[in-house]
């Protein structure tokens, strides 16, 4: 069914055909959009240049706008404590985005552990390492069940002791501990262990926001599906390549949108297709609103 | 025993473990006690405050690695504060001097080069060089004149920290050397008023009673004095009393509300200047109330009249001077009834309404000191010294004991604290002064110089008879270029002298002049200078100090200093070796003591066989230690010992009598001992029969001072402060120390502990104060007089608590120096500057 | 190829498999994490809590993180905790030694608090209970030993009410005073000033969680002059004056002093004043004194 073109790099093609800019357009902007923010959150304690004050779990953006992370918030909720507005109005605002450009946005676009697992998965595919270690894809939604259970019988936020997502994002911003331990981890595991094991199987916070994103309005569109000529090369550089199937091989009548809310709208598929067969758009191009599919679970 | 240091590291490593097993090893302990034995201990003054708290001395591998307040000492009992406690550390500095850094361009001096090390002949003489052009002109303009009437451009300035010897030397090499009197101490800054006030009520300087009045008296009073921070060994003392003694009570008196006050059973915040209403209100309540002692007035006591208006030490085209009507100290003689009569104005309600205090606290102040028997020990330092009526406030103090006859007896006496080591036994003694010869003799007086030139063996007419600049004038004459050749020695006066900006920095930058500062350390006072003399402090020298009650105690030298730090006995010595008398010396002069052609300063001052009389030796304890003795190696006789003896002529071959000290060896066997000493007995209690074997049986007191042994009541009116808060700078700046601190802080913000526990200096003021300019506690201040400003945080809730209007900020910070905003103003008799009050306005930084 | 019902089936136990396999996982890790979570909640007893923290198990329920309260500290006191540090992760503290609370007036780092972790109904400062200092080592605090010290009570910013002094008698020396300080967990914040400033190489006084510092008197018991002085009268109506047999000039003070003798002349070693005698009263009054 699939030829395997052994030998070639994922993406040649587009390249080839694209040039190499724009093969990695999206990759380009994400990269951007990452060390961007990171940037605004290092520039107070580096140069005095106080944008946003605090860090990605909660922020103070030019001494007025609030912004708190809506998983550290749910979790506050379910410890049993009220908090204060401010928490309320930061946690609201993020959520009322990401329910818009869709939840993973958040994974793919902010979260600087991507950075660490798209090297790691990078690293795999130069090295041809093979998966030797599966996790389940559900295990995410677990942890996050587990995060909040714990949270409520202890009424601590328990998931923040050990959450390797929150305590990089605020040790590259507040000092470095012993947090790039975790750093090196999760790039072992992703490289050796098992491919996108954190983000796609095991991130609690991916979960989250999958969850939030499942109705947004931005999503990925196989709209020129026709042209897809099976290179595959969207499957091997998707993170969540359970996601593509139905939008890209489903009946005619299926709709070409990618549905799922574990799609972080990365715009790899884009970079990598030949044949612009992807593109992002609002959810209502040729897609019935009502219709969400089930994803399938690999 | 005798173990390598790898013995001991492996010992060490045996017993810890064994500890750890909780097995005892036969032997190990006694191993590890021969480490702590090989300490070699020995007795020292602590470098401080004058209580003169002894302390013992660690040393080992030649440095000093650990104190402890010494238990045999009577003043402290093994106790410090929390300076002495670190006393170890001070000499330890990272930045210590050991080199001579002299300002250079492109190798050679340069007034605005760049400091450059230097050796230490190079040093001298480039100072040499600038010593001889001052003298050289000197010698032009003195041409033909006799000896009260030459001038000098040669000064230095001395400190009240110097060791006796060093003091001593510095007042010789001066007076008789460089024929200049332009030597002074920082003790002018301190303790210059209460040498005015006891001259003129005593005829001879110090205080009459002893520490032992602490335990004695039945009353306290504190007047401008935080003894809680600044004696606090001795505060200890009068705690204790308190305490332990029924119906003993503690007064305190300040501008301000601090430490001592916690103690307080009458505590009294009075407007600034007004400490003299208060007193002449005491004086006229126990005329009033008939408590004063008529048997000890009539036979004791002269009452005497003096000048008043006298201006404020200002230079002499400053408005205030020149509104002035008086001036001067001369005394006349009046009668009870007229002192009676001068005082008649200050009834307590004038005190109350000028002072501010109300009404019942002064009348039970007043009531203690007329009190019949009730022993009242009244205490002083900065409050009433650093005044600009200084001597009158002192005398008007000796006036209520004098009154009331409550004077040189166990428990009674007015009580003058010193804030140096040495300011008594060094600055005040051996004539540092400018006006001073040893032994309380004054250059002013033919027969003193005749005293000193025999002694000295000098031809008559080599000490100049004018008083030299004093401490203040000398700022002013730097910068007006009438004084070229300027040594500092152990003391920081840019960071001290009032004024800064404006008299002090522009003398020391003065093209025309040559400043050499001496010090262990780079304080601002050497950042000011051309060359910088490295100095050995404390314990790197043989050494002694007079503490406040009159107690001399001497010290070994325990170390060597670092790299080529030469002490300041050592450097006034070498220096002189630079001169040929014919550089320094007026052949008219010269030609009264041929002997002394072709001979150096150094030859005719110090190998004189007085000063070198006693040869090299080993300076050995009775526990059978040998110590060093840097100036006896260099020179080869035993200077110390030598310039002691030969100070003791002045104590027992002149017509004053009353200032005998012990020869110098007695000294090095006791933990000090208070002048005057006859025939090798301590005096407690000067003036008093019993105690003092001057006052002859039936006598009971005689104040041998004066000619006709009577104390002088002199009159003092109320004369306001010479800068007052108005509507511009409405408020008032008084400074001082703390307790973490000693003085600039040379010393002690280089002990990480210490500049921890106090690091920076702040304002202490009154919250409403603060809030009325949009300040609170932490954030910055900017302090501005019509003379300066600096920036420093607000404290509101610090230890000390001014009143609205007053401000305090202690002085030890180099980094904000409040003398750029403080007045030169001084009190016109002992050229004191008042550093408590002067007016200023704050802003929000 | 496979028929499409049992493809169903296939693929639904494969669902219900994972699904189990992810919450079994989840549920182990859970209860790990559970119990690691328990032994997080104890503070190590050197890190302190911003101001405004009432409750350790609150302040970890409230607290997310962010680091907000450590930005607008204007003294660089406040951090957050790093992974490898004792202190629940990521969450605000300081250490006194190194830098202690300033006790800012305004509060910035509870202003700062977007999730009312730190309590903002903490407005003045001195309410602040950050946590007690103790002067835990009473043989090295060289004021206990008569040294003139008191640095921890200088530095206090709540002086002469969170630390005061005690004077005492020194016995060893006999003739001066202990000046030992004293703290009253009353007015003490917490703030570590005192345990900062403190000169020792190790300090003898340390701010301490509240908990671990504070004893507690028997319920059953209360201090009688505390309880009257908090009502402002005795508590039981006071007695009928008293009286008493006395000789002549002898007074008796029920409430205070005690025996009153008259004025016995100044107390020991008291010098005669010129004019004065020991002997200055009427021999009748003296020989009806009794005293010799």
């Amino acid at each position: 069914m699939v030829v395997k073109k052994i030998n070639k790099i994922i993406g040649q093609d587009a390249i080839e055909k694209k040039g190499w800019l724009q093969a990695h357009k999206w990759l380009l902007l994400r990269r951007f959009s990452q060390l961007s923010i990171l940037f605004l959150f290092l520039s107070g304690p580096l140069f005095g240049i106080w944008i946003i004050k605090g860090n990605m779990s909660s922020s103070l953006t030019l001494d007025v706008i609030p912004l708190t992370d809506p998983f550290v918030f749910l979790q506050t909720l379910f410890t049993g404590y009220i908090p204060e507005l401010t928490v309320v109005t930061g946690a609201v605002i993020v959520s009322l985005f990401y329910f818009i450009v869709g939840g993973r946005v958040y994974c793919s676009w902010v979260c600087p552990v991507n950075i660490v697992t798209d090297a790691a998965d990078w690293l795999r595919r130069v090295l041809k390492i093979k998966t030797s270690l599966s996790f389940s894809r559900m295990g995410r939604y677990g942890l996050l069940t587990v995060s909040l259970v714990l949270a409520s019988i202890t009424g601590m936020l328990v998931w923040e002791l050990v959450n390797p997502v929150t305590m990089i994002q605020r040790e590259l911003v507040f000092g470095m501990g012993l947090s790039w331990l975790f750093i090196v981890a999760i790039f072992i595991l992703d490289a050796f262990i098992s491919r996108r094991a954190w983000c796609s199987h095991l991130c609690p916070m991916g979960a989250f926001y999958s969850s939030l994103g499942q109705f947004s309005l931005i999503k990925v569109n196989a709209q020129n599906r026709a042209a897809c000529n099976d290179c595959m090369d969207c499957f091997a550089v998707c993170p969540e390549p359970q996601v593509i199937k139905s939008a890209l091989k489903g009946s005619a009548d299926s709709s070409p949108v990618i549905n799922s809310g574990n799609c972080t709208n990365c715009g790899r598929c884009i970079d990598v297709c030949a044949e612009d067969v992807f593109t992002i758009k609002h959810r209502f191009v040729n897609s019935n609103l009502l219709t969400s599919q089930h994803e399938v679970h690999l | 025993m005798k173990m390598t240091r790898r013995e001991f590291v492996k010992n060490n490593a045996i017993a810890a473990t064994a500890t750890a097993a909780g097995v005892t090893i036969p032997g190990i302990k006694d191993v590890l006690a021969a480490s702590e034995d090989k300490i070699r201990w020995d007795k020292a003054p602590c470098r401080f405050c004058g209580t003169g708290c002894s302390v013992l001395v660690g040393t080992q591998n030649g440095k000093i690695v650990a104190t402890q307040g010494d238990p045999d000492a009577p003043v402290n009992k093994g106790l410090n504060c929390i300076k002495g406690y670190f006393l170890s550390k001070i000499m330890y500095g990272k930045d210590r001097l050991t080199k001579p850094l002299l300002r250079k361009t492109d190798g050679v001096y340069d007034k605005e080069g760049q400091f450059e090390e230097v050796s230490w002949d190079e040093a001298f003489k480039i100072m040499a060089v600038k010593w001889k052009e001052a003298l050289k002109n000197d010698m032009a303009a003195n041409k033909g004149k006799s000896a009260d009437k030459i001038t000098s451009t040669v000064g230095m300035f001395g400190s009240g920290q110097w060791t006796i010897f060093e003091g001593y030397a510095g007042a010789k090499l001066m007076k008789a050397g460089f024929r200049s009197n332009h030597i002074d101490p920082n003790a002018r800054h301190c303790m210059a008023s209460a040498v005015g006030g006891f001259i003129r009520a005593f005829g001879a300087d110090e205080p009459m009673g002893c520490y032992d009045d602490l335990e004695h008296a039945d009353a306290f009073v504190l007047w401008g004095s935080n003894m809680a921070e600044m004696h606090p060994i001795l505060w200890t003392r009068i705690t204790d009393t308190r305490l332990t003694k029924k119906d003993s009570e503690v007064h305190v008196l300040s501008t301000f509300k601090h430490r001592s006050f916690d103690l307080a059973d009458n505590g009294m915040v009075f407007t600034p200047q007004t400490d003299m209403v208060i007193l002449n209100y005491i004086a006229n309540y126990i005329i009033q109330n008939k408590a004063y002692n008529k048997d000890f007035i009539g036979k004791h006591v002269n009452f005497k009249k003096t000048t008043t208006d006298i201006g404020y030490g200002l230079r002499p085209e400053h408005e205030l001077e020149k509104k002035k009507t008086g001036s001067g100290g001369k005394l006349s003689g009046i009668s009870f009834e007229e002192y009676a009569k001068s005082v008649e104005e200050y009834t307590l309600e004038h005190a109350s309404k000028l002072s501010g205090v109300p009404e019942k606290n002064l009348l039970r102040l007043a009531k203690l000191y007329a009190h019949p028997t009730k022993k009242i020990t009244s205490l002083w330092t900065m409050g009433f010294n650093q005044h600009t009526r200084g001597v009158w406030v002192n005398g008007l103090m000796y006036n209520v004991h004098l009154l009331t006859g409550k004077i040189s007896q166990p428990g009674n006496g007015p009580f003058s604290l010193t804030g140096q080591p040495s300011a008594c036994g060094t600055a005040r003694e051996v004539g540092t002064f400018s006006h001073r010869l040893p032994a309380d003799y004054v250059v002013k007086k033919k027969s003193h110089r005749d005293l000193a030139e025999k002694i000295w063996d000098l031809p008559e007419g080599t000490i100049p008879g004018k008083p030299g600049y004093h401490a203040v004038l000398q700022n002013r004459m730097l910068k007006d270029s009438k004084l070229n050749a300027y040594w500092v020695m152990c003391n920081n006066n840019v960071q001290a002298a009032a004024n800064l900006n404006e008299e002090t920095l522009p003398g020391y930058r003065n093209p025309d002049n040559f400043i050499v500062t001496s010090d262990p350390y780079p304080t601002v006072t050497a950042m000011a200078s051309d060359l910088i003399l490295p100095t050995a402090m404390w314990t790197e020298k043989e050494g002694a100090y007079g503490n406040a009650e009159r107690r001399t105690q001497f010290w070994r030298q325990q170390v060597a200093a670092p790299g080529e730090a030469k002490s300041d006995l050592w450097q006034l010595m070498e220096f002189a070796k630079y001169f040929k008398m014919e550089e320094v010396w007026p052949a008219d002069l010269l030609a009264k003591s041929p002997q002394y052609k072709g001979k150096t300063l150094f030859n005719v001052l110090f190998e004189n066989d007085q000063v070198n009389k006693f040869k090299k030796q080993v300076v050995m304890d009775d526990r059978g230690n040998s110590y060093q003795n840097d100036e006896m190696d260099d020179f080869g006789f035993y200077p110390q010992k030598g310039l002691f003896e030969e100070y003791r002529r002045f104590q027992l071959e002149g017509p004053k009598k009353g200032h005998e000290q012990a020869d110098f060896d007695t000294y090095h066997k006791v933990r000090g001992l208070r002048w005057p000493v006859i025939d090798g007995k301590e005096t407690l209690w000067r003036y008093s029969e019993g105690y003092d074997t001057y006052v002859k049986k039936g006598e009971g007191f005689k104040f041998y001072g004066n000619k006709d042994g009577r104390a002088n009541i002199i009159t003092a009116p109320y004369e306001p402060a010479a800068e007052s808060p108005d509507a511009e700078y409405d408020l008032w700046l008084s400074t001082g120390r703390v307790l973490e601190h000693w003085h600039s802080g040379s010393m002690t913000r280089r002990v990480p502990e210490l500049y921890r526990a106090f690091p920076d200096a702040v304002v202490f003021m009154h919250p409403d104060d603060a809030k009325a300019r949009g300040l609170r506690r932490g954030l910055t201040a900017k302090i501005i007089s019509r003379r300066g400003e600096i920036e420093c945080q607000v404290e509101t809730r610090g230890r000390n608590r001014p009143p609205k209007g007053l401000v305090f900020v202690p002085w030890f910070d180099a980094g904000r120096l409040i003398n750029k905003v403080t007045l030169d103003a001084t009190c016109p008799l002992s050229k004191e500057t008042d550093y408590k009050k002067c007016a200023i306005k704050i802003e929000k930084a | 190829m496979s028929i499409p019902g049992k493809k169903t089936l296939q693929s639904r136990r494969r669902f219900l498999e994972n699904i189990s396999r992810a919450a079994g996982g989840a549920a182990l890790f859970g209860i790990g994490l559970g119990l690691y979570s328990q032994q997080s909640k104890s503070l190590p007893s050197e890190a302190i809590r911003p101001p405004g923290v009432v409750n350790e198990t609150d302040f970890l329920s409230a607290c997310v993180r962010c680091g907000l309260c450590v930005r607008d500290c204007p003294y660089d006191t406040l951090k957050l905790s790093k992974l490898g540090e004792q202190v629940a992760l990521g969450t605000p503290y300081f250490d006194a030694r190194d830098i202690p609370c300033e006790m800012c007036e305004d509060i910035p780092c509870v202003k700062a608090c977007p999730t009312g972790a730190l309590d903002p109904e903490l407005t003045n400062i001195d309410d602040a209970r950050m946590g007690l200092a103790v002067l835990i080592d009473q043989e090295a605090c060289i004021a206990f030993q008569g040294l003139r010290c008191e640095v921890c009570y200088n530095v206090c910013p709540v002086r002469d009410k969170a630390i005061s002094i005690n004077r005492l008698h020194n016995n060893r020396t006999g003739k001066h005073a202990l000046f030992i300080p004293v703290v009253h967990s009353s007015d003490c914040t917490g703030c570590g000033k005192c345990e900062h400033a403190c000169i020792l190489e190790e300090a003898a006084i340390k701010v301490l969680p509240v908990k671990l510092a504070k004893g507690e008197l028997g319920h059953h018991y209360r201090l009688g002059w505390e309880e009257k002085q908090k009502a402002g009268k005795s508590l039981v109506t006071p007695d009928i004056e008293h009286k008493y047999n006395l000789p002549e000039g002898v007074q008796y003070d029920y409430e205070g002093k005690g025996l009153i003798q008259p004025d016995s002349g100044s107390s020991t070693g008291s010098q005669r004043q010129p004019g004065d005698s020991p002997f200055n009263e009427s021999a009748l009054d003296r020989l009806n004194k009794g005293r010799l």
